[in-house]
């Protein structure tokens, strides 16, 4: 599986992407400055956590706007697989690849803790080595990821089995709607997901939980 | 320009004596503009005139020490061509007056100190200390500097891996901030700030200067009164976007050849910065104000240089290189120019407006300052030991100890931070001491950060011995060995003589434990007139360290692993109460004598305790500090949900100070049945006070013949207060 890391101004789990991504597939991915207005040929395009342009004005929204950004459009038009983890979900959403929001968490605190997931759907390239209802922890690091849409589209999200990742019952961090975690997108390439899976593939760090979700993209993409 | 009177002197915190050697230093009476660069650079902040004779005395060299203290941080070999470069740095008077942004511009200070040496941080640590959390303002200043501290560290990027949180009335109008940075370098490409040689470019780079922060460095040298809220402006504003993506142009120009010195922008900005960088490199330097980046219209020459405005860096290039340090942060989008020249004068000249508005020696800001030898009274150190009721029952009193402000979770603070983030946090907050891996290899730092002001106060000498041992003693306890120290000296007015004793004393303290331990301080910080109307904080030497572990899958925590386990006690319990929690919580009174440190003990038993870590026989450590062996056996029990059944051990029959008093040197250790027998025999055998106090498992501390207590109840009590209290809730507020 070839892959790449997008670089924005303030991205700060870029290093912690490319590090998970070589331990899983043992060769480095490439990194992506966002000025770029090309990828490179992969088949995996992660967006990674961090602060990019310090969250002014929104989250994710100035990233939106940068020149890589429609590259990742085409690439995901395409049915390549795109991976927004954290702040990366953040600009999926302000890039409308995703639908909803991410609002500031209920509590109004950043939030830094393991928290407890349900894998809701396996049918993913990002799930599939997962089981149905798999109990997961993975930790996350935010200050807004409370993922807000209208009704209309929560209920699609969830009759068309795009809810993907579910904080487990009573362990949900930031007040999201329906305790939703991650969601994918129609054509289920593009997946969007608050809690850091690439925290998660070194026993030292506190678990290996989110191992599964490179192994599936591995299996899927290689 | 403005005219000096004897009034603007006075404003500027210079004294008479102050303003007399100025002028005959100069031959000549200063203008405006060098009479503020006199101000912030002779100010107590910057010169340390009143710490530096004292701080001479303390250890500053090992065979790893790569960089001492004098540079922006202190540097440490730590193997296969790698370096450590740590420094702990107070952001006090600001936090008191803007909690927010006070805290926010001390992690970017501190961070800035860091990276300016060519490291990559990849830890933070801050020891905060508010007032008594009954005071009206507490709660504002806990969020607010909390959110701040959360909000700049996180937005780098950088974990924030623990520290400490205390609440004391002493700390009611003055509150301290110390935060503390640990990066990574290379071992041979460490930058400094020496700008040898003359007719090299001068660049600036980064932020826009702007007029916040005008005078900060005065202000954190002056004492606190009721108009103090009114220097609000002095505060800076923090951008950590600006600074994460000054990190990596400085650190991507780092990788280049192109820089002689480099040195961040902190107290007193330009002024500082260019000054330093002229007297190490003993060279003159050239500014012309003109080429500054600025961010508002008409800034002065007096403004200019006097502004903190955050998140800059002065560095002088090799001629010739400057377009190609400017393709890099123009790609970082951060301001770039050219400002200035090294010359061969010693003197610092600074161009406005096509005049010069100041031209000064620079020894005359750094060597020549005025140093003093002030005057000190030796008091007497509190002695003897409480009065106790012998008849209260242990485990109620460990459930309110655990549950008071100073004892429970701190775990409301550490959810706040990205304790995560970087990928290599193998230990949380919440234990001993923080541990982070190398990136990419199998060793790992060891962080902590402390000091107990209540033992300070009571006695500063030991109180810092104290603080000195009880930070190697938490490096230890997690497996690694003690390296070096950053000690950050937060005291009050040290112009009266019984303050300015605390502050010799206690330097004393450092020098004697860091000199028995092999612990050479490397960097620190000194923040004195911590005062509000003449009331001081309780003496705050707050010491952050840091050691080496080679192989971290081999540290040991504090939580109990399996039940079973014998629960083993290295060294001397004599049921010290003078000073400890019991005393202070339970009986309402803080008395008696701080415990002392018998270091040669210390060190004896903390060799053992690293060496059974070390060679994989051990994995569950706790030292043994505020609250005694209870409360340590308390948060071994609670961090591994697996209970323990203990009694009295030793020469100590009184249940009461058995397990609550605080003699040092000691560590609880859970290991099996058989390797707990040999590790009984060995410390015997080496002369080492050992203990066997019980053994793990159940779900319930129980105590022989004092009763027992469901791990639920204390854990309880345990997460309860802090959450609870900063809701708003009724909570009790003692401590």
């Amino acid at each position: 599986m070839k892959s790449a890391v997008v670089v924005f101004p303030a991205s700060n789990c870029d290093r912690d992407a490319a590090t998970a991504l070589e331990q899983m597939t043992g060769s480095k991915p490439h990194m992506v400055w966002h000025q770029e207005k090309d990828l490179p040929d992969v088949d995996l395009v992660v967006l990674p956590g961090g602060f990019s342009y310090g969250d002014y004005l929104r989250c994710g929204a100035m990233a939106s706007q940068s020149a890589i950004m429609r590259a990742v459009k085409e690439h995901a038009e395409k049915g390549g697989a795109v991976l927004g983890i954290c702040n990366g979900f953040q600009v999926l959403t302000e890039t409308h690849l995703l639908p909803g929001a991410l609002m500031r968490n209920a509590d109004l605190k950043f939030v830094c803790r393991p928290v407890g997931l349900e894998v809701n759907e396996t049918q993913s390239v990002y799930t599939r080595k997962y089981s149905h209802g798999e109990r997961v922890v993975f930790p996350v690091a935010h200050g807004d990821g409370n993922y807000f849409a209208d009704d209309e589209t929560l209920n699609r999200l969830e009759g068309e089995g795009r809810v993907v990742f579910r904080y487990a019952e009573g362990d949900n961090p930031n007040g999201s709607a329906r305790n939703i975690a991650g969601i994918l997108n129609e054509k289920r390439n593009v997946l969007g997901l608050m809690p850091h899976p690439e925290r998660v593939v070194d026993p030292l760090l506190g678990g290996t939980d989110g191992r599964k979700l490179f192994e599936s993209l591995i299996e899927t993409l290689s | 320009m403005t005219q000096i009177t004897p009034d603007i002197v006075r404003e500027h915190g210079l004294s008479e004596e102050e303003y007399a050697r100025i002028i005959r230093l100069m031959n000549r009476e200063p203008n405006f503009v060098e009479l503020g660069i006199f101000s912030v650079m002779w100010s107590e902040h910057c010169s340390y005139k009143s710490t530096r004779f004292h701080l001479r005395k303390l250890p500053t060299k090992a065979p790893w020490v790569l960089q001492g203290p004098g540079e922006n941080a202190g540097v440490i070999d730590i193997g296969d061509g790698d370096a450590c470069i740590f420094k702990m740095e107070s952001h006090n008077h600001p936090s008191f007056i803007e909690p927010y942004q006070g805290a926010a511009t001390g992690v970017g200070g501190i961070m800035r100190d860091v990276f300016t040496m060519g490291a990559r941080p990849v830890a933070m640590m801050n020891a905060l200390r508010f007032g008594e959390p009954s005071h009206p303002k507490t709660r504002h200043l806990v969020s607010g500097v909390v959110s701040g501290i959360g909000g700049y560290g996180n937005c780098m990027g950088v974990p924030t891996v623990g520290g400490e949180v205390n609440f004391h009335r002493s700390y009611n109008g003055n509150i301290l901030v110390n935060a503390m940075c640990v990066g990574l370098a290379r071992a041979d490409n460490i930058f400094l700030s020496a700008a040898k040689g003359a007719g090299n470019p001068v660049v600036y780079i980064g932020s826009k200067t702007g007029r916040d922060g005008i005078h900060g460095a005065t202000m954190a040298s002056a004492e606190f009164d009721d108009a103090s809220e009114e220097k609000r402006p002095t505060v800076q504003v923090g951008d950590p976007f600006t600074e994460k993506l000054l990190l990596e142009a400085c650190l991507e120009l780092m990788a280049t050849d192109a820089i002689i010195a480099i040195q961040d922008m902190g107290a007193a900005g330009l002024t500082s910065s260019s000054a330093e960088m002229g007297d190490k490199g003993g060279s003159g330097i050239e500014l012309d104000l003109d080429k500054v980046p600025q961010r508002e219209a008409n800034m002065t020459a007096y403004e200019m240089m006097l502004s903190e405005s955050q998140e800059r860096m002065l560095a002088v290039l090799k001629p010739g290189r400057e377009a190609e340090a400017e393709r890099i942060f123009k790609k970082w989008e951060l301001d770039f120019a050219v400002i200035g020249i090294t010359t061969d004068t010693k003197r610092l000249v600074i161009k406005h407006h096509g005049g010069v508005v100041a031209d000064l020696p620079i020894t005359a800001l750094s060597d020549e300052a005025p140093v003093y030898e002030r005057a000190y009274e030796t008091q007497r150190p509190k002695s003897g030991q409480p009065k106790f009721d012998a008849k209260k029952s242990v485990t109620d009193s460990l459930v309110k100890i655990l549950s008071s402000p100073d004892m429970c979770s701190r775990r409301w603070v550490w959810e706040q931070y990205d304790y995560t983030v970087m990928a290599d946090t193998a230990q949380q907050p919440g234990g001993d001491a923080a541990v982070v891996r190398v990136h990419g290899t199998n060793k790992a730092l060891a962080i902590t950060t402390d000091v107990s002001p209540r033992y300070c106060k009571a006695d500063p000498f030991e109180g810092a011995k104290q603080a000195v041992a009880e930070a190697w003693r938490n490096i230890t306890a997690v497996g690694a060995r003690p390296l070096a120290v950053t000690d950050n000296l937060n005291f009050g007015n040290p112009q009266k003589p019984e303050i300015m004793w605390q502050i010799v004393a206690g330097i004393d303290g450092i020098g004697a434990a860091c000199c028995a331990l092999d612990f050479p301080v490397i960097s620190g910080n000194c923040s004195l007139y911590n005062e509000t109307n003449g009331e001081g904080i309780h003496p705050t030497p707050a010491i952050g360290a840091v050691g080496l572990m080679a192989n971290v899958h081999r540290m040991a925590t504090v939580a109990f692993k399996r039940p079973g386990d014998a629960i083993i006690l290295i060294g001397e319990t004599r049921g010290h109460l003078g000073q400890s929690i019991y005393v202070r919580e339970i009986e309402g009174r803080e008395e008696g004598a701080a415990p002392p440190v018998d270091l040669a003990a210390e060190k004896k038993n903390g060799d053992f305790v690293r060496k059974l870590i070390e060679d994989g026989r051990i994995d569950t450590a706790h030292d043994v500090s505020d609250g005694g062996v209870l409360v340590a056996l308390a948060e071994m029990a609670l961090a591994g949900n697996i209970g323990a059944e203990v009694g009295v051990a030793g020469e100590t029959p009184e249940a009461i100070p058995f397990f609550y008093g605080e003699d040092q040197g000691r560590y609880l250790l859970a290991a099996p049945p058989d390797v707990a027998d040999k590790i009984d025999q060995e410390a015997e055998k080496s002369g080492i006070v050992v203990a066997l106090l019980g053994k793990t498992g159940g779900d319930k501390i129980a105590i022989a013949r004092e009763g027992e207590v469901l791990l639920s109840k204390l854990r309880k009590a345990h997460e309860g207060w802090f959450p609870a209290y900063m809701s708003g809730e009724e909570v009790p507020l003692t401590n």
